[in-house]
Protein backbone atom coordinates (compact mmCIF):
# COMPACT_ATOMS: atom_id res chain seq x y z
CA UNK A 1 0.00 0.00 0.00
CA UNK A 2 1.19 3.71 -1.07
CA UNK A 3 1.38 6.14 1.74
CA UNK A 4 -1.73 8.40 1.75
CA UNK A 5 -1.10 11.83 0.23
CA UNK A 6 -1.73 14.36 2.82
CA UNK A 7 -4.74 16.77 1.45
CA UNK A 8 -3.63 20.35 0.41
CA UNK A 9 -5.06 22.75 2.43
CA UNK A 10 -7.46 25.06 0.30
CA UNK A 11 -9.04 26.97 2.91
CA UNK A 12 -6.65 30.17 2.24
CA UNK A 13 -7.85 29.74 -1.49
CA UNK A 14 -10.99 32.22 -0.54
CA UNK A 15 -8.37 34.77 0.91
CA UNK A 16 -5.91 34.47 -2.12
CA UNK A 17 -9.53 35.21 -4.46
CA UNK A 18 -10.74 37.58 -2.75
CA UNK A 19 -7.32 39.53 -2.97
CA UNK A 20 -7.63 39.14 -6.98
CA UNK A 21 -10.88 40.31 -6.52
CA UNK A 22 -10.35 43.75 -4.89
CA UNK A 23 -7.10 44.43 -7.20
CA UNK A 24 -9.77 43.85 -10.34
CA UNK A 25 -11.81 46.16 -8.78
CA UNK A 26 -9.69 48.81 -7.68
CA UNK A 27 -7.62 48.89 -11.34
CA UNK A 28 -10.48 48.38 -14.05
CA UNK A 29 -13.44 51.11 -14.51
CA UNK A 30 -16.80 50.02 -16.04
CA UNK A 31 -17.93 53.26 -18.14
CA UNK A 32 -18.26 52.80 -21.39
CA UNK A 33 -17.37 55.94 -24.00
CA UNK A 34 -19.62 57.22 -25.78
CA UNK A 35 -19.22 59.88 -29.01
CA UNK A 36 -20.22 61.25 -32.14
CA UNK A 37 -17.86 59.76 -34.91
CA UNK A 38 -16.50 61.66 -37.76
CA UNK A 39 -13.54 61.09 -40.46
CA UNK A 40 -11.35 64.02 -40.83
CA UNK A 41 -10.65 64.48 -44.71
CA UNK A 42 -7.08 63.55 -45.38
CA UNK A 43 -4.30 65.89 -44.79
CA UNK A 44 -3.31 68.49 -48.16
CA UNK A 45 -0.28 70.57 -47.96
CA UNK A 46 -0.91 73.92 -48.55
CA UNK A 47 2.28 74.35 -50.45
CA UNK A 48 0.98 72.27 -52.95
CA UNK A 49 -1.65 73.30 -55.75
CA UNK A 50 -4.38 71.19 -55.44
CA UNK A 51 -7.41 71.70 -57.67
CA UNK A 52 -10.13 72.63 -55.85
CA UNK A 53 -13.31 70.17 -55.87
CA UNK A 54 -15.71 72.31 -57.11
CA UNK A 55 -19.12 71.53 -55.32
CA UNK A 56 -22.34 73.45 -56.82
CA UNK A 57 -23.51 76.39 -53.99
CA UNK A 58 -26.94 74.97 -54.42
CA UNK A 59 -25.59 71.89 -53.37
CA UNK A 60 -24.36 72.84 -49.85
CA UNK A 61 -26.05 73.39 -46.35
CA UNK A 62 -23.88 76.27 -45.10
CA UNK A 63 -23.63 76.59 -41.15
CA UNK A 64 -21.55 79.30 -39.76
CA UNK A 65 -21.11 79.31 -36.32
CA UNK A 66 -19.25 82.78 -34.75
CA UNK A 67 -17.19 83.35 -31.79
CA UNK A 68 -20.30 84.27 -30.07
CA UNK A 69 -22.08 81.05 -30.74
CA UNK A 70 -24.67 82.56 -32.85
CA UNK A 71 -25.64 80.85 -35.92
CA UNK A 72 -25.79 81.52 -39.61
CA UNK A 73 -27.68 78.86 -41.74
CA UNK A 74 -27.83 79.90 -45.13
CA UNK A 75 -27.15 83.27 -45.01
CA UNK A 76 -30.01 83.43 -42.52
CA UNK A 77 -30.00 83.53 -38.74
CA UNK A 78 -31.27 80.83 -37.21
CA UNK A 79 -31.88 79.42 -33.84
CA UNK A 80 -30.14 76.31 -33.02
CA UNK A 81 -33.43 74.67 -32.19
CA UNK A 82 -34.80 75.21 -36.13
CA UNK A 83 -31.80 73.65 -37.21
CA UNK A 84 -32.99 70.17 -37.21
CA UNK A 85 -35.96 70.78 -38.95
CA UNK A 86 -34.11 73.26 -42.02
CA UNK A 87 -31.57 70.35 -42.19
CA UNK A 88 -33.72 67.91 -42.37
CA UNK A 89 -35.72 69.79 -44.90
CA UNK A 90 -32.84 70.42 -47.09
CA UNK A 91 -32.16 66.61 -46.97
CA UNK A 92 -35.72 65.55 -48.11
CA UNK A 93 -36.05 67.98 -51.09
CA UNK A 94 -34.30 68.19 -54.02
CA UNK A 95 -34.41 69.08 -57.57
CA UNK A 96 -31.88 69.29 -60.36
CA UNK A 97 -33.20 73.15 -61.83
CA UNK A 98 -30.49 75.03 -61.22
CA UNK A 99 -32.57 78.09 -61.06
CA UNK A 100 -33.56 76.93 -57.87
CA UNK A 101 -31.35 77.51 -55.21
CA UNK A 102 -32.98 76.51 -51.97
CA UNK A 103 -32.31 72.44 -52.24
CA UNK A 104 -29.98 70.46 -53.82
CA UNK A 105 -29.61 68.27 -56.98
CA UNK A 106 -29.84 64.58 -56.79
CA UNK A 107 -28.63 61.74 -59.59
CA UNK A 108 -30.48 58.69 -60.59
CA UNK A 109 -29.10 55.62 -58.73
CA UNK A 110 -30.31 52.38 -59.26
CA UNK A 111 -29.70 50.38 -55.79
CA UNK A 112 -30.32 46.68 -56.27
CA UNK A 113 -33.42 45.58 -53.97
CA UNK A 114 -35.08 48.91 -54.68
CA UNK A 115 -34.97 50.02 -58.05
CA UNK A 116 -34.17 53.53 -59.38
CA UNK A 117 -33.38 55.99 -56.41
CA UNK A 118 -33.39 59.74 -56.36
CA UNK A 119 -29.72 60.29 -54.26
CA UNK A 120 -29.26 63.74 -52.46
CA UNK A 121 -25.88 65.76 -53.65
CA UNK A 122 -26.34 67.52 -50.64
CA UNK A 123 -23.37 68.17 -48.53
CA UNK A 124 -23.85 69.83 -45.10
CA UNK A 125 -20.80 72.00 -44.41
CA UNK A 126 -19.74 73.18 -40.90
CA UNK A 127 -18.00 75.84 -40.11
CA UNK A 128 -17.00 77.42 -36.80
CA UNK A 129 -14.60 80.54 -35.94
CA UNK A 130 -11.72 79.50 -33.42
CA UNK A 131 -13.50 81.25 -30.03
CA UNK A 132 -16.64 79.38 -30.93
CA UNK A 133 -17.12 77.17 -27.32
CA UNK A 134 -16.88 73.57 -27.99
CA UNK A 135 -20.50 72.60 -26.33
CA UNK A 136 -22.22 74.82 -29.00
CA UNK A 137 -20.39 72.77 -31.73
CA UNK A 138 -20.97 69.73 -30.34
CA UNK A 139 -24.79 70.49 -30.09
CA UNK A 140 -24.89 71.79 -33.69
CA UNK A 141 -23.10 68.32 -34.81
CA UNK A 142 -25.59 66.76 -32.98
CA UNK A 143 -28.42 68.72 -34.42
CA UNK A 144 -27.35 67.48 -37.79
CA UNK A 145 -26.43 64.27 -37.14
CA UNK A 146 -30.24 64.05 -35.77
CA UNK A 147 -31.44 65.26 -38.88
CA UNK A 148 -30.11 62.97 -40.87
CA UNK A 149 -31.10 59.83 -38.67
CA UNK A 150 -34.49 60.96 -38.92
CA UNK A 151 -34.20 61.55 -42.74
CA UNK A 152 -32.89 57.49 -42.55
CA UNK A 153 -35.84 56.19 -40.39
CA UNK A 154 -37.87 57.88 -42.94
CA UNK A 155 -36.54 55.40 -45.82
CA UNK A 156 -36.37 52.58 -43.62
CA UNK A 157 -40.05 53.07 -43.03
CA UNK A 158 -41.16 53.39 -46.16
CA UNK A 159 -38.45 51.01 -48.04
CA UNK A 160 -38.37 48.43 -45.23
CA UNK A 161 -41.54 49.28 -42.70
CA UNK A 162 -39.12 49.23 -39.48
CA UNK A 163 -37.27 52.30 -38.08
CA UNK A 164 -33.62 52.22 -39.07
CA UNK A 165 -32.03 50.39 -36.20
CA UNK A 166 -34.30 47.41 -36.47
CA UNK A 167 -32.81 46.84 -40.02
CA UNK A 168 -30.62 43.85 -40.98
CA UNK A 169 -26.84 45.43 -41.82
CA UNK A 170 -27.44 44.60 -45.44
CA UNK A 171 -30.71 46.72 -45.58
CA UNK A 172 -29.01 49.50 -42.97
CA UNK A 173 -25.98 49.21 -46.00
CA UNK A 174 -28.58 50.18 -48.78
CA UNK A 175 -30.56 53.20 -46.83
CA UNK A 176 -26.72 54.81 -46.21
CA UNK A 177 -26.78 54.34 -49.86
CA UNK A 178 -30.07 56.34 -50.11
CA UNK A 179 -28.67 59.09 -47.93
CA UNK A 180 -25.31 58.80 -47.80
CA UNK A 181 -24.23 61.38 -44.79
CA UNK A 182 -22.26 63.72 -45.70
CA UNK A 183 -20.76 66.31 -43.26
CA UNK A 184 -17.68 68.75 -43.62
CA UNK A 185 -15.75 70.61 -41.01
CA UNK A 186 -14.09 73.29 -43.19
CA UNK A 187 -10.73 73.99 -41.53
CA UNK A 188 -11.42 77.33 -38.97
CA UNK A 189 -11.79 80.78 -40.16
CA UNK A 190 -11.26 84.10 -37.98
CA UNK A 191 -14.91 84.97 -38.77
CA UNK A 192 -15.69 87.49 -35.84
CA UNK A 193 -12.11 87.98 -34.18
CA UNK A 194 -10.71 87.09 -31.43
CA UNK B 1 -42.24 3.62 9.95
CA UNK B 2 -41.61 7.37 10.39
CA UNK B 3 -40.02 8.09 13.47
CA UNK B 4 -39.59 11.34 15.00
CA UNK B 5 -36.35 11.78 16.05
CA UNK B 6 -34.99 12.20 19.79
CA UNK B 7 -34.70 15.49 20.60
CA UNK B 8 -31.06 15.98 21.67
CA UNK B 9 -29.20 18.81 21.76
CA UNK B 10 -27.31 19.26 18.84
CA UNK B 11 -24.86 22.26 17.75
CA UNK B 12 -26.14 23.41 14.09
CA UNK B 13 -23.71 21.80 11.42
CA UNK B 14 -21.13 24.54 10.14
CA UNK B 15 -21.78 26.48 7.34
CA UNK B 16 -19.51 24.55 4.51
CA UNK B 17 -17.28 27.64 3.03
CA UNK B 18 -15.80 24.86 0.22
CA UNK B 19 -17.90 26.50 -2.43
CA UNK B 20 -17.15 29.79 -1.35
CA UNK B 21 -13.07 30.47 -3.31
CA UNK B 22 -15.52 29.34 -6.35
CA UNK B 23 -17.82 31.73 -6.07
CA UNK B 24 -15.10 34.85 -5.84
CA UNK B 25 -13.76 33.60 -8.61
CA UNK B 26 -17.31 33.78 -10.37
CA UNK B 27 -16.96 37.00 -9.55
CA UNK B 28 -13.72 38.19 -10.53
CA UNK B 29 -14.17 36.86 -14.03
CA UNK B 30 -17.48 39.18 -14.52
CA UNK B 31 -14.90 41.50 -13.37
CA UNK B 32 -12.17 40.92 -15.71
CA UNK B 33 -15.08 40.23 -18.48
CA UNK B 34 -16.80 43.25 -17.76
CA UNK B 35 -14.36 46.18 -17.20
CA UNK B 36 -11.28 47.88 -18.27
CA UNK B 37 -7.83 48.88 -17.15
CA UNK B 38 -8.60 52.51 -15.41
CA UNK B 39 -6.98 54.80 -18.02
CA UNK B 40 -3.87 56.90 -16.98
CA UNK B 41 -4.12 59.92 -14.61
CA UNK B 42 -5.54 63.35 -15.11
CA UNK B 43 -2.85 66.09 -14.89
CA UNK B 44 -6.05 68.10 -16.21
CA UNK B 45 -9.50 68.67 -14.48
CA UNK B 46 -11.91 66.09 -15.13
CA UNK B 47 -13.77 67.11 -18.77
CA UNK B 48 -17.10 68.00 -18.23
CA UNK B 49 -18.13 66.65 -21.16
CA UNK B 50 -20.66 68.02 -23.52
CA UNK B 51 -24.15 66.28 -23.97
CA UNK B 52 -25.54 65.01 -27.28
CA UNK B 53 -28.70 62.17 -28.17
CA UNK B 54 -27.34 60.92 -31.26
CA UNK B 55 -24.09 59.08 -29.85
CA UNK B 56 -22.59 55.59 -30.99
CA UNK B 57 -20.62 53.29 -28.31
CA UNK B 58 -17.07 52.91 -28.66
CA UNK B 59 -16.02 49.40 -29.27
CA UNK B 60 -12.75 47.84 -29.21
CA UNK B 61 -10.95 49.84 -26.11
CA UNK B 62 -7.40 48.65 -27.39
CA UNK B 63 -7.93 50.67 -30.73
CA UNK B 64 -8.95 53.60 -28.85
CA UNK B 65 -6.18 56.28 -27.73
CA UNK B 66 -7.61 59.30 -25.69
CA UNK B 67 -6.61 62.95 -25.87
CA UNK B 68 -7.99 65.20 -23.34
CA UNK B 69 -8.34 68.65 -23.46
CA UNK B 70 -9.38 71.13 -20.88
CA UNK B 71 -7.41 73.38 -17.98
CA UNK B 72 -4.47 71.67 -15.80
CA UNK B 73 -5.38 70.68 -12.12
CA UNK B 74 -4.56 73.19 -9.42
CA UNK B 75 -1.73 71.74 -8.76
CA UNK B 76 -0.20 72.46 -12.23
CA UNK B 77 -1.97 75.41 -12.96
CA UNK B 78 0.94 77.61 -11.67
CA UNK B 79 3.13 75.50 -14.60
CA UNK B 80 0.62 75.57 -17.47
CA UNK B 81 -1.64 78.43 -16.57
CA UNK B 82 -5.40 78.19 -16.50
CA UNK B 83 -6.46 77.87 -19.73
CA UNK B 84 -7.36 74.48 -21.41
CA UNK B 85 -4.57 72.44 -22.50
CA UNK B 86 -3.10 69.31 -23.94
CA UNK B 87 -3.18 66.16 -22.38
CA UNK B 88 -1.46 63.40 -24.06
CA UNK B 89 -1.12 59.84 -21.87
CA UNK B 90 0.56 60.70 -18.89
CA UNK B 91 1.91 64.72 -19.66
CA UNK B 92 0.70 67.63 -20.70
CA UNK B 93 1.91 68.00 -23.70
CA UNK B 94 2.40 70.78 -27.16
CA UNK B 95 0.01 70.17 -29.86
CA UNK B 96 3.38 69.58 -32.11
CA UNK B 97 3.89 66.48 -30.19
CA UNK B 98 0.48 65.19 -31.15
CA UNK B 99 1.98 63.08 -34.68
CA UNK B 100 5.02 61.61 -32.49
CA UNK B 101 1.96 60.30 -30.10
CA UNK B 102 -0.19 58.48 -32.69
CA UNK B 103 3.00 57.00 -33.74
CA UNK B 104 3.83 55.43 -30.43
CA UNK B 105 -0.06 54.66 -30.43
CA UNK B 106 -0.09 53.31 -33.26
CA UNK B 107 3.00 50.78 -32.66
CA UNK B 108 1.55 49.19 -29.77
CA UNK B 109 -1.61 48.01 -31.92
CA UNK B 110 -1.42 44.51 -34.14
CA UNK B 111 -0.56 45.67 -37.61
CA UNK B 112 -3.93 44.68 -39.15
CA UNK B 113 -5.97 46.50 -37.00
CA UNK B 114 -3.61 50.36 -36.93
CA UNK B 115 -5.91 51.45 -39.95
CA UNK B 116 -9.11 51.30 -37.12
CA UNK B 117 -7.16 53.34 -35.04
CA UNK B 118 -9.85 55.84 -33.39
CA UNK B 119 -8.68 58.83 -31.55
CA UNK B 120 -11.42 59.60 -28.55
CA UNK B 121 -11.09 64.02 -27.77
CA UNK B 122 -12.21 63.82 -24.55
CA UNK B 123 -12.94 68.33 -24.69
CA UNK B 124 -14.27 70.16 -21.97
CA UNK B 125 -17.29 72.21 -22.96
CA UNK B 126 -15.97 75.02 -21.73
CA UNK B 127 -13.08 74.59 -24.50
CA UNK B 128 -12.65 77.02 -27.03
CA UNK B 129 -12.78 75.33 -30.76
CA UNK B 130 -9.22 77.14 -31.55
CA UNK B 131 -7.37 73.99 -29.55
CA UNK B 132 -9.89 71.50 -30.93
CA UNK B 133 -9.34 72.94 -34.52
CA UNK B 134 -5.48 72.63 -33.91
CA UNK B 135 -5.66 69.25 -32.68
CA UNK B 136 -7.52 68.17 -35.56
CA UNK B 137 -5.51 69.87 -37.72
CA UNK B 138 -2.70 67.46 -36.09
CA UNK B 139 -4.62 64.31 -36.28
CA UNK B 140 -4.73 64.72 -39.96
CA UNK B 141 -1.52 65.56 -40.97
CA UNK B 142 -0.69 62.29 -38.46
CA UNK B 143 -2.82 60.02 -40.49
CA UNK B 144 -5.22 59.09 -37.86
CA UNK B 145 -8.59 60.48 -39.39
CA UNK B 146 -10.83 58.34 -37.33
CA UNK B 147 -12.08 60.50 -33.86
CA UNK B 148 -14.91 60.49 -32.16
CA UNK B 149 -15.85 63.50 -30.26
CA UNK B 150 -16.74 62.17 -26.69
CA UNK B 151 -20.18 62.83 -25.18
CA UNK B 152 -22.26 61.79 -22.13
CA UNK B 153 -25.86 60.57 -23.00
CA UNK B 154 -28.44 62.76 -22.63
CA UNK B 155 -31.90 61.53 -21.85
Amino acid sequence: MGKKVPEINSSSMADISFMLLIFFLVATTMDTDTGLFRMLPPYQDPTEQQEDIKVLDKNLFVVLVNKDDKLMVEKKPMHPRDLRKACKEFLMNMNNDNEDKRYPGYTEEDIPGIGKVKVTKAIVSIQNDRGTSYAKFIEIQNEIVAAYNEVKDYYSVKYFKKPFNDLKENQQDIIKKIIPQKISEAEPKNIGGK
Amino acid sequence: MAQFRSKEKKTPPAISTQSLPDIIFMLIFFFMVSTTMRESTLLVKKPHLPKATEFVKLEKKSLVSNIYIAAPTLKYQNLFGTQPVIQLNESIEDVSKIAQFVETEKESMPANDRSQMTVSLKVDSKAKMGIVSDVKQELRKANALKVSYSVVPKQ
